[in-house]
């Protein structure tokens, strides 16, 4: 078996005809990831234990003749910021080096109850606040397509874990582009679903009003099939959603003609030259497809990354707050009294660009500044959902590029903050909404640099979303 | 200038963090920077737009709630086992009060 172009499907066919089992298709995807995860540090650590007794289950299943779950025997990588229990879950962050979680996330537990095979935990940048996997406190990841070049972040190493063929699919965590924006540059794709329909139960909290878990995958068929089997209420996270999840993959019919699909004028200004073509040759794509393509505007776009930058970050300075050397493995040595422990364990621990976050937060909820920023944000993040709101009264979808360029290099931006910021720009939005959005491969530029197309739906209409996007992806294999 | 350094050590203080007098400095210019852009946020028109706080779907205001039936907790040695410093079932912090 060739384990690089694994899908979903051809595991399940391989171990149905008993060509290989779960155990030795672990085996050798595991020995294929150690050796070859040097090359981009995609991965952080394995769970070699965890993985072969996932797969003993599945061939145990198999061999008293039950059918297997939807994800039986597949190699599964999962962002360090999804706990798992007894597993290291580091979150990409010095602070939690040592850090094993006494529980697993829902995302984690479904997976693993669908016969998902996970490998290990995938790097990210810290806390998952980055766009380029360089906030890392455990170094960067390199993007497969280009050694020298970022895999985009936060959820970095599971895009490029995905692409290097180290595994099948992989969780990623978004909150503002920290899927769509590492899919879209190690060209793979990478699904935010709509907020809620995911729990959030075990993602390590950034800014939970924006946090949402999405698969990775090699197609959009594998995606889809992941989120089917992590969608869903559970009762342990208050926000995620009730509404019954379909079997996304059942309904991919590539017929998408009579689809109205909406293109946003203000997602097309900062583009460099060669992801606007590779745009424009995409929607032309569609439109061949018999999709109906308008110009849409949604005209509080330039509002997104302040109204972003406020809200995120101040959610994050809440809830990073609880990393004060109490409960979660690091202290300082040097303390006298409780408030020095929590003042240097902090210091210590925390990443610049975490820093960077946690005070910009805190400045924005401070007396005298909330309600000009906190306040502020909040209304103009409603305007933002409005504007898609509107936008769907006309259209079915959006189509729009995932970021203004391809992979940068690495060390690029990384003195920059407010250049990195304000590569979100085309990502963001869909968090703030809360809507469905993904990035699918739409090409590489002349320097083989991948690029991603987004798609936007409306609030629970994944099944919109993913047939657009296998019906596109299917004019793009042939 | 949007922030002063002293800003920044009240801010650092309000967040618990201890700042080196080069990252104070960093931050000072990094957020001045920051919130120079976010202040176009003045520039859009809000008026009678209601803050949104979450993303809301129409639900039962009480669908998030469950019955209350008590579940099995985590339980003390799980919850302690990466206590910096556990001891005699607790997490141990130093001196509290200081004077």
């Amino acid at each position: 078996m060739h384990i690089p172009s694994l899908t979903i499907a051809s595991v399940r066919d391989g171990l149905l005809a008993r060509r290989f089992s779960a155990a030795e298709l672990t085996a050798e995807a595991l020995h294929f990831a150690e050796t070859e995860n040097p090359r981009t540090n995609a991965y952080l650590h394995f769970c070699p234990e965890r993985a072969l007794a996932s797969a003993e289950r599945v061939d145990e299943q198999i061999a008293r003749g039950e059918t297997p779950g939807p994800l039986a025997g597949v190699p599964i990588a999962v962002k360090d910021v999804i706990v798992t229990r007894g597993v290291r879950s580091t979150c990409g962050s010095r602070l939690l080096a040592n850090y094993i979680p006494p529980y697993d996330a829902t995302a984690v537990e479904r997976i693993e109850a669908a016969g998902g095979v996970i490998l290990g935990k995938t790097n990210c940048d810290e806390f998952a606040m980055g766009s380029s996997n360089e906030n890392s406190a455990f170094g960067p990841v390199r993007n497969p397509a280009a050694l020298d070049r970022v895999p985009g972040g936060s959820s970095g190493g599971s895009a490029a874990a995905v692409a290097q063929g180290t595994a099948v699919v992989a969780l990623g965590s978004d909150t503002g582009g920290s899927i769509r924006q590492p899919a879209s540059f190690c060209g793979v794709t990478g699904v935010t679903p709509t907020y809620g329909r995911v729990s959030r139960y075990g993602l390590t909290a950034f800014a939970s009003s924006l946090d949402h878990i999405g698969p990775f995958g090699r197609s959009v068929r594998d995606a889809a099939t992941v989120l089917s089997v992590i969608a869903g209420r559970d009762p342990r996270d208050s926000t995620s959603a009730a509404a019954p999840v379909p079997d996304y993959t059942a309904l991919l019919d590539r017929n998408v003609k009579g689809l109205k699909l909406g293109l946003p004028c203000e997602y097309l200004k900062q583009l460099t030259s060669e992801t606007g073509d590779l745009i424009a040759r995409a929607v032309e794509t569609l439109k061949s497809l018999g999709c109906e393509v308008s110009e849409i505007s949604l005209p509080a776009t330039d509002y997104a990354i302040a109204c972003y930058y406020v809200i995120a970050t101040a959610e994050a300075s809440s809830n990073l707050a609880r990393y004060d050397g109490v409960r979660y493995t690091s202290r300082t040595r040097s303390a006298g009294t409780l408030s020095e422990m929590y003042r240097r364990t902090r210091s210590e621990g925390f990443g610049a660009e975490c820093k960077r976050r946690i005070m910009l937060g805190t400045y924005v909820l401070s007396a005298g500044y909330y309600d000009a920023y906190y306040l502020k944000a909040q209304k103009v993040r409603a305007l933002i959902a409005r504007d898609f709101a509107n936008a769907f009264q006309q259209v079915d979808a959006i189509v729009a590029p995932v970021s203004p360029f391809p992979a940068f290099k690495l060390g690029e931006k990384v003195d920059d903050p407010m250049a990195m910021y304000l590569s979100d720009i085309y990502t963001i939005t869909g968090d703030l909404a809360g809507i469905p959005c993904m990035s699918v491969p739409c090409g590489q530029t002349r320097e083989g640099l991948p690029v991603g197309m987004q798609i936007l739906t409306r609030h629970f209409d994944e099944i919109t979303m993913f047939r657009l996007a296998d019906a596109y992806e299917h004019t793009q294999s042939n | 200038m949007k922030i002063t350094e002293q800003e920044v050590r009240y801010v650092a203080a309000l967040a618990n963090l201890e700042l080196s007098d080069a990252e104070a400095a960093r931050l000072r210019a990094d957020l001045d920077g920051i919130l120079e852009h976010m202040d176009r946020l003045s520039e859009i028109d809000t008026t009678g737009v209601e803050p949104m706080a979450q993303v809301l779907f129409d639900a039962d205001p009480a669908a998030t709630l469950r019955d209350d039936v008590p579940i099995p907790p985590l339980g003390n040695q799980a919850a302690l086992a990466n206590a910096p410093e556990p001891g005699a079932g607790y997490f141990k912090v130093p001196q509290v009060i200081e004077r």
